[in-house]
């Protein structure tokens, strides 16, 4: 049920405030020490905000997703590193549950994920699977009453930290295309998982990601999302759908910062006797990319809408994460552009920014799986007309 | 233990505040409206005591214009348990706000009055203590430290020289420092929830008080603009310059 506009006013002040005070200082060093502090982690969870997409019944927020939105727009001007250490818990890892789960699923893990004291991922891409997620080779065997799971998981986000995974596998090894493929929730302590070390990344360091490798690990039937075998695609593309919408919010709102740090800087910065920002190239600069943060805030916020009302998104959804992970990086790199040397060295966080953003045009949907997205809905709602 | 805990609603800390080109007041029109910083301390003094079971109840007031209602609200979201609300939409005193606590303090009847020690508005620093005098309560102004005994407080206070203790016989006011606490950020769900905590409103004629003011602005300013310094070449001449052009030595 959508919030009343004071009680949303309130709510949304208090995350702005929070990153404002707590967050935006610890940047630098959580980016020095590749790890965000454990109070941290304990604040955020005290806070509510691994709960924000899990409905109230089951201990969250139930926001709306155009009320998620709003609030990552906040939480998203800050190092995407703290978004990411909840995201998880508030998309991937948590919704396949809220959207196709039994209620005895729901039951069993939302109330910790909400709460924070469980922290889910989502594990669909593979060392052969990645844009091309249908081939999924990740095996589940019946075995008796239940599954054997076989298989690597790659690049998969919080797996560190997981006590539930979303799996996707394959229970009908003779069919190669999505209807094979079923999504099990698996505990991470199962005898058979290990999980390897944290990649090297080229920025977001404080957020960790790492494979996971299953080994014979036995599931119960149960463990089935929804409880029907062959769904667990479609399961996915629905999580994804959704979490398109959210992951641009975040990039709009890293964008917002960014346009604020180089408004500060081109103010300040002087050169041939005046601040850089009085200079037309500077402000052609600042103007795009304040029209470009402003479309994607847009852009997103009506994905949302639509999706609240009812309806299906796959494109808008796709268009937003186009849009938006793209946007981002021009900001960036104008951010950086204006900052001039001093936006290549990391004394100013336009740096450590420009390196993190690169990843929203990978992860989720690279930016050419979103094109092709847009299209296939393009032309199939041009074929229905016909 | 009841513990109340006045709220005001000031312009954010973080807001420059301009004053009215007609020179009447500071602008408020589309500005960011929040708790006094002071009064966030306060609430969670007031919470930490009923979470350490010192306080049965905490109740939350505010005096002035419908919106001191978000203040309220914010207090509940903290974790106070209920609010009441004085509607007056003209200027209040200290005095006036002191007078219409008395009457709320009677009828509630808390074992302490937590407010803080001054707004970041007018920073009169007056409430607490002329709720004191007209309650005839013991007072400890400007804690850093708060101990709960039996019938009995002990309150740290900031003084010029360094701290001082002192020992309230309750009921008592005690008005806070900034380095009593640091206030938490209302959790999320509890942002929610606080929307179905009561509040009860009534106005200054219920509480038998006339809010008119006793003082007339009669203008407000912004401070003088401070000049730019000169860099002198050496000693010599910054003393001749204290000396003969500033004439403070």
């Amino acid at each position: 049920m959508a919030l009343d506009q004071e009680t949303l006013n309130q709510l949304l002040e208090t995350v702005r405030r929070y990153v404002d005070e707590r967050l935006i200082p610890l940047e630098e060093e959580v980016a020095r020490n590749d790890a965000i502090p454990d109070e941290v982690s304990a604040e955020m969870r005290e806070l509510g905000l691994y709960g924000l997409s899990i409905p109230e019944e089951y201990g969250g927020l139930g926001l709306t997703l155009e009320e998620e939105c709003l609030t990552m727009f906040e939480l998203g001007r800050t190092s995407p590193v703290f978004r990411s250490l909840i995201g998880t818990n508030v998309g991937i890892g948590s919704q396949g549950i809220v959207i196709d789960g039994t209620e005895e699923q729901k039951q069993r893990y939302l109330p910790e994920l909400a709460s924070g004291e469980l922290v889910g991922s989502f594990c669909l891409t593979e060392p052969d699977a990645g844009s091309d997620a249908v081939s999924v080779r990740t095996s589940a065997k019946r075995d008796g009453n239940g599954y054997v799971l076989n298989g690597t998981k790659r690049f998969i986000t919080n797996s560190i930290k997981a006590g539930v995974l979303t799996v996707m596998a394959r229970t009908d090894p003779d069919n190669k295309g999505s209807g094979g493929v079923s999504s099990f929730l698996v505990d991470a302590k199962s005898d058979g998982i290990t999980v390897g070390p944290p990649y090297q990344k080229m920025g977001q360091q404080g957020s960790h990601v790492a494979d996971i490798f299953f080994e014979d690990v036995k599931v119960p039937a149960d463990a089935i999302i929804g409880g029907v075998e062959g769904q667990g695609f479609k399961t996915a593309m629905k999580v994804l759908e959704r979490g398109r919408v959210h992951l641009s919010s975040v990039c709009v709102g890293l964008s917002e910062r960014l346009i604020l740090e180089a408004v500060s800087y081109a103010s300040e910065r002087k050169q041939f006797g005046e601040p850089i920002a009085g200079f037309q190239l500077i402000q052609a600069m600042l103007a795009d990319s304040r029209t470009e943060s402003y479309a994607a805030r847009c852009m997103t916020l009506d994905a949302a809408r639509k999706y609240d009302a009812g309806e299906k998104v796959p494109m808008e959804a796709a268009c937003c994460k186009y849009y938006a992970s793209e946007m981002v990086g021009r900001v960036a790199d104008r951010a950086v552009q204006i900052h001039g040397g001093a936006g290549y060295v990391s004394d100013y966080p336009v740096e450590r920014f420009y390196r993190d953003v690169r990843l929203f045009r990978i992860y989720e949907g690279t930016s050419q799986i979103q094109q092709l997205v847009i299209a296939k809905n393009m032309l199939r709602q041009y074929a229905a007309t016909q | 233990m009841k513990v109340l805990v006045p709220v005001k609603r000031v312009i954010d800390y973080n807001v420059k505040v301009r004053v009215k080109a007609d020179q009447t007041g500071v602008e408020l029109a589309n500005v960011k409206m929040s708790m006094n910083p002071f009064d966030e301390i306060s609430v969670e003094a007031a919470l930490r005591m009923k979470e350490a079971g010192q306080a049965s109840e905490v109740v939350a007031v505010s005096l002035g214009v419908q919106q001191c209602q978000e203040t309220i609200r914010t207090a509940l979201a903290m974790g106070a348990d209920r609010g009441i609300h004085v509607l007056h939409d003209g200027e209040l005193e200290p005095l006036a706000v002191a007078k219409m606590l008395k009457a709320i303090v009677d009828k509630e009847e808390p074992g302490l009055v937590i407010l803080g020690k001054q707004a970041i508005d007018d920073d009169c620093n007056q409430t607490g203590q002329m709720l004191a005098a007209l309650l005839g309560w013991a007072q400890g102004t400007f804690i850093s430290r708060l101990e709960v005994g039996d019938g009995e407080l002990k309150a740290t206070r900031e003084v010029d020289g360094g701290l001082e203790t002192v020992a309230l016989k309750t009921p008592a006011i005690v008005t806070t420092d900034l380095r009593l606490n640091e206030p938490r950020y209302a959790s999320l769900p509890n942002i929610m929830k606080a929307k179905k905590k009561p509040i009860d409103q009534m106005s200054p004629a219920d509480l038998g008080v006339d809010p008119a003011p006793r003082l007339e602005t009669l203008k407000v300013v912004e401070p003088d603009k401070r000049e730019a310094g000169v860099i002198v070449a050496d000693v010599t001449e910054l003393v001749d310059k204290l000396r003969n052009e500033a004439k403070v030595i």
